[in-house]
């Protein structure tokens, strides 16, 4: 407790600060508002109206892939340079940068996949206010207005988009500093000032000295800002748009809020210590990436910038009320609804990617085509994961593990946090806790389970280390304003923090992962990535300062890519210490576009509050539209103690959401799922067990997130996108196309209202097999024990009902296949299945298969007949929901012709047929007479 | 009963091991074999439903209790038994069968998954075997010991009963003196009450007398100096020359005033001026001192020091109306308070003074041998009396140990008795940890620091059929942003007093191993062997 104290004494001593407040909430003090940061501040001070944008016709330039054109800005005659590129898959690339900038503007690398392959582009017409190109086969057609410059995008009659058309365009270019010498009198000022008054007078000296455009003093952290104001900014048109979503990560609702009357929402990575529900503030990843949608079309915009960015949102329809509303249906108001965006960022270009869809589905494969799609996970990532802030010591980690056998409840993972370290030296082991990791690392894989360790990316500033002592030679420090290497406050005291920005650094740093190099690590050892926003305890906001240096380019520039890059080069390590060959698993905190690529993702710090359990779901789902399927929230809440009832409402919601991991505080007491008395056990052990029963399904959504980019978890809309009853849900969710999970997240719930979509659909209670009709709000009556889940009828779902103790102990076991029978009496599903952990499937090496059911027919068939995978797995058991009582069943595989036994069900017309046993890899039908 | 299930079970097992291989369907225990009977149905055990017998582990999940697949994964509820040759026989979940992972030390669960398993039940049961035998070892001297701590218990309790009722009889005749000498006491006290009250009541009639002479002295004297014609008479015009009698202290003393103050006529005489003086006294600076502030009529404080501690304070009277003067009294109030304590006096020029005033009456004369006599007397016995007093309580404080050590639960036989007021310590890598039972437990971290309290002595909390083998210390310091710090103890038997461990699995939460002769409980004879030992 003592070396704790001691240990923590940063990190105590904000917590103190919170505590004495009393209360638990965000410190929002700690934390920039749009007010509080210069460029936001200015740019937002910009009000719609002309732009002094104009276009020069005369400039421009059409080759087969691009259009270039000049802009001037007629109140100080800078001229900038404008790109438009039609990309394949019916994208439009906008790209804005000044034309001759003083030095080179940030353009961010290493998130698109490749240069995106462009279309040709063709001039339909020009006359001397603009240019009309055409935008591929379809009537689509980007219209370029010369004064004020506008760009607008149409489609037949209809405007998609229309960018700066309310005139905010943006771009702040470089300059000379005039006056050298104003920092002095001002800091004389702030000498005199009083220290409460500081703020203040801080903020009147920066109106002086221009905004703070060549410096800025936030709390007692001074940005140097040598570059001085580099701000850029756009806007963006949505007519018939009332619904936009994504730019995670904000603990809000899945729609976004209007932003008129507060702060825009902040993308910028943060450690934000007890974050607060439902504002807009940035927390520790960003993805500035928005999806549009109406019942006619999905759009998207991607705002490829790393800097700060500030999304404000407004709506001509947000005010009224739904009588309001209806009054303008009524009388035929002509105002269609509109919503308008604002992009702001603090440097780099303006590079934006608009996806004109028309379809959600179309949307997400556009932004896969950019920025990748969701990396392969391994199978086992996908059960049941154990963590805590700390697992003591190897006798702990033996004792959990021997606990979760004894409960007879599975699980893959358990997890060392911190304090696994010697003395937070990522890479080692504490010497007398975990003297002998191989031997605990084997005791796990004799029981085919596995461990995550930690590795953040701070390193502790210590000439015995070998890790730092590497780093510091080899230069791969961050560097301070002033060129020595960067040095921060965090977990082991006095770190560095490694640029990861640099393609050298990351390859050493993933060589770092070797067997050779880390010591203890075995293959079933893998590694989560914390704290890589990066998190500096004693920096401006919790983070480093801006002016820190990553070679060239600033801090600034490069800010929210930094945690992609950690995640990236960590998973790269444990690729290479595999020889390519095996499927790396790494968690990370902070994020970026494009992070989806390489792992996991978990929404941080949350607490032990119903509100927490409850944001999970539009939290995920909101990365989830922007690409990033494996998205989990800290089972139970990390921060204070959750009640019996709160636990095991979050098991049963997180056992349906992609990661699913428990976690907690070190203040907090013990937690594992055993702890709360038989009935509470029981209650974990039923829904980490249902989890196990859908890995089948689970494994085949997240190779088709792999394969497509189609989010694992989906808004309803997704699949619904003409209902606008789903538009705004996010109380309840689809896992692909067939599941649709309602959590319980009502403290006392006696029940729960689910909205079951799809008129022509009906669903099934996967417990009692009740079928529903669709297009209803459906009140289902709860228990302690109820998960409302429902498969859509017109689905088949494999799953394997022998659950064991871990996914790994499943592998042959055979499948269920749970066919729910449609309106038309027919069917539809896949089967995915591969060795599990490795890359063999780039190879083919696979099964996937479609099952179908019609005319009473169900049948399987080779979706990849050039893949090669044989598997010992079966079919144990079908069973049909909605189905009639047949007289005879045949099976018919290549070994001949069978009759099948079966049993009926009348009541919930349920029909079991019994140990077909033909192989899962094998062509079949079953045909019901 | 023990020697004849040694015996016969070598025999079971011998036979188990037979019928597995022919009789048994997989993953039956022998207790069962009856219920699987070949080319019969077969008929779930729950009775649910009745299936042909080729159902019987053919891997498929018929019986709602998983009863038809004893021998497979096929079931979620299942079980499937091993026999464990050379070891224990033991149930696993139908999951464990074939998942790859060897549970039965036969081998038995793994016959089809490629798991490359050893048999190693002869080598767990020697293993178990020589455990148990070091545990009944350990266990059967633990018991000896605990049998002598049985018995110290019981003498000692004994021996403290005795004590207890020894200090019980001696607390009756202590109860007894006390009230004789409280009846000695106050028999003496009250004469020397009466006698003092005498002395004090003499003294201030003498002070009084005193007193008024001088009040008298002085008022001639301040009519001779309010006479300035010498006419005898005190006129208001001599009255006025003293401003400092102006009754409403405006700054104009009126001859309208100083008429009212000679009770309306123009001039007293000496006889008249008497009653005046009393109005005037008070406010009165005689012209050869004008710059002396006239002295307070504050009684003397001495004599609160002599007379008994229960005469109330003398407030300062109504007609004192001075601010000056309430603060200057309070001033002596707080003097008296701080004199009885160690505190340091006032300024001195006002102590001076005070007792230039004191001074005045002078300090109360002694007590008179007669009265002396009895202030001794009396204090002779309250003396005794608080003696008496003072060696009750001594003798309750001691009954009331000793009734709270009697009666404290020990255990059934009274063996935890010898761990009462000892303490045990053992030392990490970082700190000292120290155990004293029934009353707290402590962390001290080793170089230096202030110690932790990790609980004070709550309950036994070990299960309601072994309650004493698990303790429980609660409410030690709090922790922060947390519940306080508490500490659960669990016995294991051992030959030794030890803390063997301590580890703090939960934040805040402590856990400490201790092993004790108390808690061995009879050790159950496997071993027939040794016919001397047989009486256990």
């Amino acid at each position: 407790m003592a070396t704790f104290t001691e240990r923590m004494g940063p990190v105590l001593l904000v917590w103190l600060a919170v505590c004495l407040g009393g209360t638990w909430a965000v410190d929002k003090g700690n934390f920039k508002t749009c007010e509080q940061s210069a460029f936001c501040k200015r740019q937002r001070a910009i009000k719609p109206g002309e732009s002094p944008y104009r276009a020069l016709l005369e400039t421009m330039e059409l080759t087969n892939t691009r259009l270039t054109l000049q802009l001037i800005n007629d109140n100080n005659k800078v001229r900038l340079l404008l790109e438009l590129y039609r990309l394949q898959g019916n994208i439009t690339r906008v790209k804005i940068n000044e034309l001759k900038p003083l030095k080179p503007r940030y353009e961010v690398p290493d998130v698109l996949i490749r240069e995106p392959p462009t279309e040709p582009l063709s001039l339909l017409s020009q006359d001397e206010n603009g240019v009309v190109l055409s935008l591929g086969p379809e009537s689509q057609r980007v219209i370029v207005s010369a004064r004020p410059f506008r760009l607008d995008i149409v489609e037949g009659r209809d405007v998609l988009m229309s960018l700066n058309s309310r005139g905010l365009l943006g771009f702040e270019h470089l300059r000379m500093r005039k006056d050298t010498s104003q920092a002095e009198p001002e800091t004389d000022n702030k000498e005199g000032a009083d220290p409460a008054n500081q703020d203040e007078n801080t903020k009147e000296e920066e109106e002086k000295v221009e905004d703070g455009m060549w410096e800025e003093t936030f709390k007692s952290h001074t940005d140097s800002k040598p570059n001085g104001p580099s701000a850029v900014s756009l806007d963006f048109s949505l007519p018939g748009v009332e619904h936009v979503y994504g730019i995670p990560e904000h603990a809000d609702t899945l729609k976004l809020k209007t932003t008129d009357s507060g702060d825009p929402y902040r993308l910028y990575n943060l450690d934000v210590f007890q974050y607060e529900l439902y504002n807009p503030m940035a927390l520790y990843g960003a993805v500035p990436v928005m999806l549009a949608h109406n019942a006619q079309r999905t759009t998207g915009i991607f705002w490829l910038n790393a800097a700060e960015t500030w999304v404000d949102i407004s709506s001509n329809t947000a005010g009224k009320t739904v009588f309001g509303k209806m009054l303008d249906y009524v009388q035929g108001s002509s105002e269609t609804p509109q919503t308008d965006v604002r992009w702001i960022s603090e440097s780099g270009i303006i590079d934006v990617f608009l996806m004109l869809g028309p379809t959600p589905r179309e949307v997400f494969s556009q932004y896969a085509s950019l920025t990748g799609t969701q990396a392969f996970p391994p199978l086992a990532s996908l059960g049941y994961h154990q963590c805590r802030w700390n697992y003591n010591d190897q006798e702990d980690v033996r004792s959990v593990d021997a606990g979760f056998d004894e409960h007879d409840i599975p699980y893959d993972f358990i997890w060392l946090d911190i304090e696994h370290t010697d003395g937070k030296r990522y890479f080692t082991w504490d010497p007398h806790k975990f003297a002998s990791p191989k031997e605990m690392l084997q005791g796990l894989m004799d029981k085919k389970r596995k461990m995550v360790a930690i590795v953040d990316p701070h390193i502790k500033i210590d000439t015995n280390y070998k890790i730092h002592n590497e780093i510091s030679s080899r230069g791969f420090y961050v560097k301070n304003k002033d060129g020595g290497d960067y040095e921060g406050w965090c977990w082991p005291g006095s770190a560095g923090y490694p640029d990861f920005t640099r393609p050298d650094m990351r390859a050493w740093w993933a060589s770092q992962f070797a067997y050779d190099q880390y010591e203890g690590a075995m293959e079933n050892l893998y590694t989560w990535n914390d704290m890589n926003e990066p998190s500096v305890f004693n920096g401006p906001e919790v983070t480093m300062h801006k002016d820190a240096l990553h070679g060239a380019w600033e801090h600034r520039d490069v800010h929210n890519l930094y945690g992609l890059y950690v995640h990236m080069a960590t998973a790269q390590g444990l690729i290479e210490r595999s020889g390519g060959v095996e499927r790396p698993f790494v968690l990370t905190r902070a994020f970026f576009a494009g992070s989806q690529r390489y792992g996991a993702v978990w929404t941080g710090d949350n607490a032990a509050e119903w509100d927490h359990l409850k944001i999970s779901i539009p939290m995920c789902l909101s990365l989830s539209l922007v690409g990033i399927s494996f998205c989990g929230a800290d089972v139970g809440g990390f921060f204070k103690s959750p009640s019996t009832e709160l636990l095991v409402r979050w098991y049963q919601t997180g056992a349906y959401q992609p990661f699913f991991r428990a976690h907690a505080h070190l203040d907090t007491p013990r937690r594992e799922p055993w702890l709360f008395g038989p009935e509470n056990t029981a209650l974990i052990r039923e829904a980490v067990r249902q989890r196990y029963t859908f890995l089948p399904y689970w494994y085949q959504l997240f190779y088709l997130a792999y394969h497509t980019g189609e989010p694992v978890m989906r808004p309803l809309w997704v699949e619904y996108p003409q209902d606008p009853a789903t538009f705004a849900l996010d109380d309840e969710f689809l896992l692909g196309r067939d599941l649709l999970v309602h959590p319980v997240t009502e403290e006392g719930a006696r029940g729960v209202t689910a909205y079951l979509p799809g008129k022509d659909e009906v669903w099934f209670d996967i417990h009692t097999f009740q079928k529903h009709n669709g297009g209803q709000n459906l009140y289902i009556p709860v228990t302690m024990s109820s998960i409302p889940v429902f498969q859509r009828g017109g689905s088949i779902i494999p799953r394997k009902l022998r659950v064991r103790r871990s996914s790994t102990c499943m592998e042959d076991d055979p499948y269920t296949l749970y066919v729910a029978l449609n309106n038309q009496r027919t069917a539809e599903g896949e089967l995915y299945i591969d060795d599990g952990h490795t890359f063999n499937y780039e190879k083919k090496e696979f099964i996937h298969r479609r099952f179908s059911f019609s005319n009473n027919v169900l049948s399987s068939v080779n979706l990849e007949p050039e893949a090669q995978f044989t598997t010992k797995s079966w079919v144990e058991r079908i069973i049909i929901l909605g189905a009639s009582n047949p007289s005879t069943i045949t099976l018919r595989t290549a070994d001949g012709i069978n009759q099948l036994e079966f049993d009926f069900d009348a009541s919930m017309s349920v029909l079991t047929i019994r140990k077909p046993g033909m192989n899962a890899g094998a062509d079949w039908s079953v045909s019901l007479q | 009963m023990v020697t004849l299930g040694h015996f016969v079970l070598p025999l079971l097992l011998l036979g188990g091991a037979i019928t597995v291989e022919v009789q048994r369907p997989r993953g039956v225990p022998l207790s069962k074999r009856q219920f699987y009977e070949e080319d019969k149905p077969f008929t779930c055990l729950d009775g649910s439903r009745t299936v042909a017998f080729d159902r019987v582990n053919d891997d498929y999940c018929d019986c709602p209790d998983g009863s038809d697949e004893p021998g497979t994964a096929a079931c979620p509820n299942g079980n499937f038994h091993c026999t464990n040759a050379g070891f224990r026989p033991a149930f696993i979940p139908s999951s464990r069968v074939n998942d790859g992972i060897c549970d039965c030390c036969d081998t038995t669960d793994e016959y089809n998954s490629g798991a490359d398993c050893q048999n190693t039940c002869r080598e767990m049961g020697r293993k178990e075997k020589e455990e148990l035998q070091k545990l009944a070892e350990i266990a059967e001297e633990g018991f000896l010991l605990k049998k002598q701590l049985i018995q110290e218990a019981k003498h000692g309790l004994e021996e403290k009963k005795t004590k207890l009722e020894d200090f019980q009889k001696n607390k009756k005749d202590l109860e007894a003196n006390v009230e004789t000498l409280r009846t000695v006491k106050e028999a003496a006290e009250q004469p020397e009450r009466e006698a003092k009250e005498r002395h004090l009541k003499a003294w201030e009639e003498q002070k009084a007398a005193i007193r008024l002479e001088k009040d008298r002295a002085r008022m001639v004297e301040v009519l001779l100096e309010l006479d300035d014609d010498a006419d005898g008479f005190v006129s208001v015009a001599e009255l006025q020359s003293h401003s400092e009698l102006d009754p409403d202290s405006d700054g104009s003393f009126t001859e309208a005033e100083a008429q009212g103050l000679l009770r309306g006529m123009d001039k007293v005489d000496a006889v008249v001026f008497e009653t005046v003086w009393n109005n005037i006294k008070e406010k009165y600076v005689s012209e050869s001192n004008a710059d002396i502030p006239p002295p307070g009529e504050t009684p003397p404080d001495e004599t609160r020091d002599i007379v008994s501690e229960n005469d109330s304070e003398n407030y300062p009277d109504e007609d004192i109306p001075e601010e000056e003067e309430d603060d200057d009294d309070e001033d002596d109030d707080e003097d008296d308070d701080v004199d009885d304590g160690d505190y340091k006096a006032p300024p001195t020029t006002r102590t001076d003074e005070k007792k230039k005033d004191d001074d005045d009456d002078g300090p109360m004369p002694p007590y008179d041998q007669e009265t002396q006599a009895l202030i001794d007397a009396a204090q002779k016995a309250r003396d005794e009396f608080n003696e008496a007093e003072k060696a009750l309580r001594e003798v309750e404080d001691q009954i009331r140990n000793l009734e709270k050590e009697i009666s404290f639960d020990f255990g059934p036989s009274s063996e935890f008795a010898y761990l009462y007021s000892q303490c045990y310590e053992l030392t990490t890598s970082e700190y000292v940890y120290r155990l004293c039972p029934f009353n707290k437990v402590s962390q001290k971290p080793k170089f230096g620091g202030s110690e932790t309290s990790l609980g004070t002595w709550g309950k036994w909390a070990g299960p309601e059929d072994n309650i004493h083998s698990v303790m429980k210390y609660e409410n030690g310091m709090g922790c922060w942003q947390g519940p306080s710090r508490s500490t659960t103890v669990k016995l294991t038997c051992g030959k030794e007093t030890v803390v063997t461990s301590t580890s703090e699995p939960s934040r805040c939460e402590y856990l400490m191993e201790f092993t004790s002769p108390a808690i061995c409980q009879e050790p159950a004879r496997f071993d027939s062997g040794h016919p001397d030992h047989e009486e256990l």
